[in-house]
């Protein structure tokens, strides 16, 4: 039993079983659509809301404003509400992780495989997230048990028992839908599935022979009993033989049962036999049980006699051994080993019914997990998720069976609009589900990228939810976004960062973010108010930034300016007055500065007029005296001057008047110079 | 769904309105008491309240957040006739200690001569803008030209409306085929019986918005009105809030087909309509994707519903009062949510596809 470890502890086990009958109910009342907010009395009150990207808020309100009731809600309390429950738990992480890699890898199988090594890399697949179920059921149930109080202990023990029905399901699907076993193999599969999945049996193997005398044991025949109905004849076998050594009365009656499971034909795999001589073997088997029934072989063992009726697989001697097959469909695996080996897929949705009927018997009415298995029995896929979807607590299990049904070209065959579409309606669910949660969003921006109608509408719209709490954080959203060509979100985010870092005075940053979200307007802003902060306080911040603008200094005018500007101070501090002054004097002539720079600039030129060479050409001179005129016949006529005012204009006045001052004054050095040169 | 936290809100009287940032990083309150209170949530996942000042001299009624492209905005809307534009100041190295944060009143907009019932930012591709509308039944849109002096705006538009408006709504869509687009409803229980929800669109000629369309069958009072996500559909939907529940699409006509330069018209149709409220209901949103629309009622009960394939509308999920008083810490953390407390009737879900889905 290669899987069969999974729960080894016997009484684990039965407590497990009435866990699993409680989960079964439970999974009923999940239908109930209530989410019940305490303190609100919904009698009196109404609740006001609001949706955010994860989470919503509720909170009790009045909205009939006309009749004025009490004046303080009754329930003071605001509410958080999250979505899906499952997204949040720390175990169930892994399964989301792991399944995710399992998911993109399938997206990737690639087409053009077909027939036999497509159909065996989906079961493959198929497996592989079936052990990733069976890893997280092993967790939990080490959790479960580790539980310090019955409450947290059995809510893991719950979802143990919802793992285990998910993978009891997923396994069945499997066989009927992806491993499409014909008549034979289908039985074989069926066997490994009830197995796998009812247990109990090895550990009471291991109790029974460890002890002094095996076939005294107290549960000794339930032993053989369970053996016998899970198809384990050769393990049955050998309990007999304890029993024949042990009671020589017994042993005759003992042998002759043992030959007849020896000798029970089987299909086994590899063998050329085909069907037909199979049942023709099979029947000649059948007809000897019977006739050692009909003799009375074993009347004097009631033990082995009732082992012998169920390998004629008499359904009443079935029905007695209810409490070991447990449930119906183990009731189902073991009628059809016994009189139905070779069961057509097609007629087991009979069988699968009729087991049902007569196991429950009318003393209870079918469980959703019961509902499920008959429907995949039906191979009604649609149902099947349909019924997962009602009773199980998140989207993980349909997103994912579905997904992998429709790779199977399952979904299509069903009903081809329809199929694709319930995929990725699926898919949708999950990923958003995922979206809820701070660090599993960044699994759930793959299965949007693989739904192709709605997935990238959809991954837009939560993506620039996601809080941009740490830049860190803000890169990798940006990655995303920048990897999809999702440009009005990395517009977006880009502006958001910007004006978070010009409101709390990080200019460069600021800068940085407006440039990658070429948002002009912005860059012209942040640029002025690092002119501003330059004329303040006369040096600039965030060099580096600003020096290393390159191509970007052209989103705006303003920036190009900033750029150029701070230039011009890099060539005057390393004495390339020439090149800083023909770079200033181009500022202004090619109207980048802005007007009200001018001053600034002009400003910034007297200490090259007044450097012992000549910097300026006579030429240069003559622009940078138009610029001067220009600007003061630009400026305003003033209305009430006062005091204030007067001052401004007086330090003014003295500007300019030291500016045409040292302009006159480096002209007449110019065209002296222009001229000897000229000259000589 | 579970309850993940709850928060003693501590408010002075009723509060009329919650309300998420973009990010669900803050929220809002707003309360007859006057007064406004922004909560933060802590890396831990602790809500706590970092602001809380007075904003009007009567019951505010909304409280919304510009999109954080322009900063930490809010708008208010009271009872007072006035509403009002608010900004977080960063850096008061006081207020940071005490783990506290200030707003300033950036401007207040006093045109209204009766009570501001609603406040809204326009989507942020019309840059900073917000609509308010009002009893006197004019919405009136202002307009901040400069989104860092958040002190100046300017009505742009007034849009009178001939009777008392309740809510406003824009239309989210950022295509270049939809013009900007309002949908304003009116709770006027006057006994003429009027259409009780218009639609306003911009015309890029008149640079006015005129009337689009009005929803005759929409006869009784409107408390609230949604416009859904658009998802890149050429149609929008837009959910009402009335005696019960509706939910319409509006179809653009081709422009060809109708005036050019007139505004849109559209085919509209009623795709659902639920009385499960039993009474009046007063609230509808939609879900960040638009797949789910949540409304809330004279039940006391917060539904969701949600559309399977066929257009077909179905609740899948109620939150309602359990009616017994709260008692213990003002702040409980559940974060080991109990399996048993789940919604999941994924049934009506199951078959069902966005509201975003384009029609073929």
């Amino acid at each position: 039993m290669y899987e069969a470890e999974a729960l080894r502890n016997w009484s684990e086990r039965e407590k497990l079983r009435v866990i699993i009958k409680e989960m079964a109910q439970k999974l009923w009342a999940w239908r109930s659509l209530f989410l019940l907010i305490p303190g609100v009395n919904s009698k009196k009150k109404q609740m006001c809301f609001d949706w955010g990207p994860g989470e919503m808020l509720v909170c009790e309100t009045s909205f009939n404003k006309k009749e004025k009731s009490e004046m303080v809600p009754g329930c003071p309390f605001i509410y958080i509400i999250r979505k899906d429950v499952d997204v949040y738990s720390q175990i169930l992480r892994k399964l989301f992780n792991e399944s995710h890699g399992i998911f993109v890898g399938l997206q990737k199988i690639e087409e053009e495989l077909t027939g036999k090594s497509r159909k065996a890399q989906l079961v493959r697949v198929s497996k592989n997230y079936r052990s990733v179920i069976r890893a997280c059921m092993e967790e939990m149930h080490q959790v479960a048990i580790a539980a310090k109080d019955l409450a947290s202990g059995r809510q893991f023990s719950t979802q143990v028992s919802i793992l285990s029905a998910m993978e009891l399901i997923w396994n069945l699907c499997e066989i009927l839908f992806i491993e499409v076993a014909p008549a034979g193999p289908l039985l074989l599969h069926l066997l490994d599935w009830v197995r796998l999945h009812v247990c109990e049996v090895d550990s009471l193997l291991a109790d029974v022979l460890g002890s002094e005398n095996p076939s005294k044991h107290e549960s000794f025949w339930n032993l053989v009993t369970i053996l016998v109905l899970q198809g384990r004849l050769d393990e049955a076998r050998q309990m007999l033989s304890k029993e024949a050594d042990a009671s020589p009365t017994s042993a005759g009656m003992c042998r002759i049962l043992g030959d007849l499971m020896r000798t029970m034909p089987v299909l086994s795999p590899g063998s050329t036999q085909t069907l037909t001589e199979l049942e023709l073997k099979w029947q000649h088997w059948h007809e000897e049980c019977e006739r050692h029934l009909q003799d009375g072989t074993f009347a004097s063992s009631p033990h082995l006699e009732s082992l012998c009726k169920i390998m004629l697989g008499d359904e009443a001697a079935l029905l007695e051994q209810k409490e070991l097959l447990s449930n119906w469909y183990h009731f189902l695996v073991t009628r059809l080993l016994y009189s139905h080996p070779t069961v057509k897929p097609i007629d087991l949705h009979f069988y699968a019914q009729s087991s049902l009927d007569l196991f429950l018997g009318g003393e209870s009415s079918p469980e959703p997990l019961d509902n499920i298995l008959m429907a995949a029995f039906e191979f009604d896929i649609h149902q099947v998720i349909k019924e997962c979807s009602i009773a199980l607590s998140n989207w993980w299990f349909v997103a994912h069976l579905t997904d992998l049904l429709d790779h199977c070209k399952l979904l299509q065959s069903h009903n081809l609009y329809f199929g694709s579409n319930m995929r990725e309606f699926l898919l949708l669910e999950y990923a958003s589900g995922l979206f809820a949660h701070h660090s599993l969003w960044q699994l759930g921006v793959d299965y949007f990228d693989y739904c192709p109608e709605l997935g990238r509408v959809s991954l837009e719209l939560h993506i620039e939810r996601i809080p941009l709490s740490t830049e860190q954080k803000a890169l990798k959203v940006l990655r995303i976004c920048e990897q999809r060509q999702m440009t009005e979100q990395v517009r977006s985010i880009c502006k958001i960062l910007a004006m978070k870092a010009v409101r709390n005075n990080r200019l460069g940053s600021a800068l940085s973010w407006s440039i990658r979200a070429k948002d002009a307007a912005f860059a012209t802003l942040v640029s002025d108010r690092f002119l501003r902060d330059y004329c303040e306080r006369g040096c600039f911040s965030d060099l580096d930034l600003i020096d290393n603008l390159g191509p970007a200094m052209m989103l705006s005018d303003r920036l190009t300016f900033l750029g150029k500007y701070r230039e011009f101070h890099r060539l005057y501090g390393e004495k390339r007055f020439v090149d800083a002054a023909s770079l200033l004097l181009s500022l202004m002539t090619s109207q980048i500065a802005p007007q009200s720079f001018w001053m600034t600039l002009l400003t910034d030129a007297l200490p090259l007029l007044e450097q012992k060479q000549v910097i300026f050409s006579a030429e240069q001179t003559y622009e940078l005296m138009r610029c001067l005129e220009d600007l003061t016949s630009g400026m305003p006529v003033r209305g009430e001057p006062d005091a204030q005012r007067l001052q401004d204009d007086d330090i003014e006045t003295t500007k300019v008047e030291m500016l045409r001052l040292a302009l006159a004054r480096n002209l007449a050095r110019a065209i002296i110079k222009e001229g000897s040169l000229e000259g000589s | 769904m579970f309850v993940a936290r709850s928060i003693a809100a501590d408010h002075k009287d009723l509060i009329h309105d919650v309300s998420f940032d973009f990010h669900g990083r803050r929220m809002a309150t707003c309360s007859s008491d006057q007064s406004v209170k922004v909560w933060d949530k802590s890396e831990s996942g602790d809500w706590h309240c970092t602001a809380s000042w007075k904003t009007h001299s009567g019951s505010v009624w909304r409280v919304t957040w510009a999109h954080p492209e322009f900063g930490q905005v809010l708008a208010s809307c009271s009872f007072d006739r006035t509403a009002a534009v608010w900004e977080e100041i960063v850096g008061e190295s006081n207020d940071k200690l005490r783990g506290q944060s200030h707003w300033v009143k950036r401007t207040t907009l006093v045109d209204s001569r009766t009570s501001v019932t609603d406040v809204k930012f326009a989507p942020k591709h019309m840059g900073l803008m917000l609509a308010t509308c009002s009893a006197d039944g004019i919405v009136r849109i202002y307009e901040a030209p400069d989104v860092m002096n958040l002190s100046q705006w300017s009505l742009q538009h007034e849009i009178s409306c001939k009777l008392s408006c309740s809510c406003i709504s824009w239309n989210p869509s950022s295509s270049r085929a939809h013009s900007p687009m309002i949908a304003v409803g009116s709770d006027d229980s006057s006994p003429n019986a009027m259409a009780k929800v218009q639609i306003f669109e911009y015309n890029e000629n008149t640079r006015k918005y005129a009337k689009a369309e009005t929803l005759m069958t929409v006869t009784d009072p409107v408390h609230d009105i949604a416009f859904a996500p658009n998802l890149g559909r050429s149609f929008h939907i837009l959910a009402i809030a009335t005696k019960d529940v509706r939910i319409f699409t509006l179809k653009p006509v081709r422009k060809e087909l109708t005036s050019s330069g007139g505004p849109t018209k559209f085919e509209i149709h009623i795709v659902a309509q639920f009385d499960n409220h039993n009474s009046q209901v007063w609230r509808v949103s939609w879900n960040i994707t638009g797949t789910v629309l949540a409304s809330s009622g004279d039940d006391g009960c917060v539904r969701l519903w949600k559309a399977n394939y066929m257009d077909n509308w179905k609740c899948t999920g109620i939150l309602k009062g359990n009616g017994s008083p709260v008692n213990g810490s003002s702040q409980q953390g559940n974060s080991n949510p109990s399996l048993g407390s789940n919604i999941s009737n994924l049934q009506n879900s199951l078959n069902g596809s966005s509201v975003g889905r384009k029609h073929s």
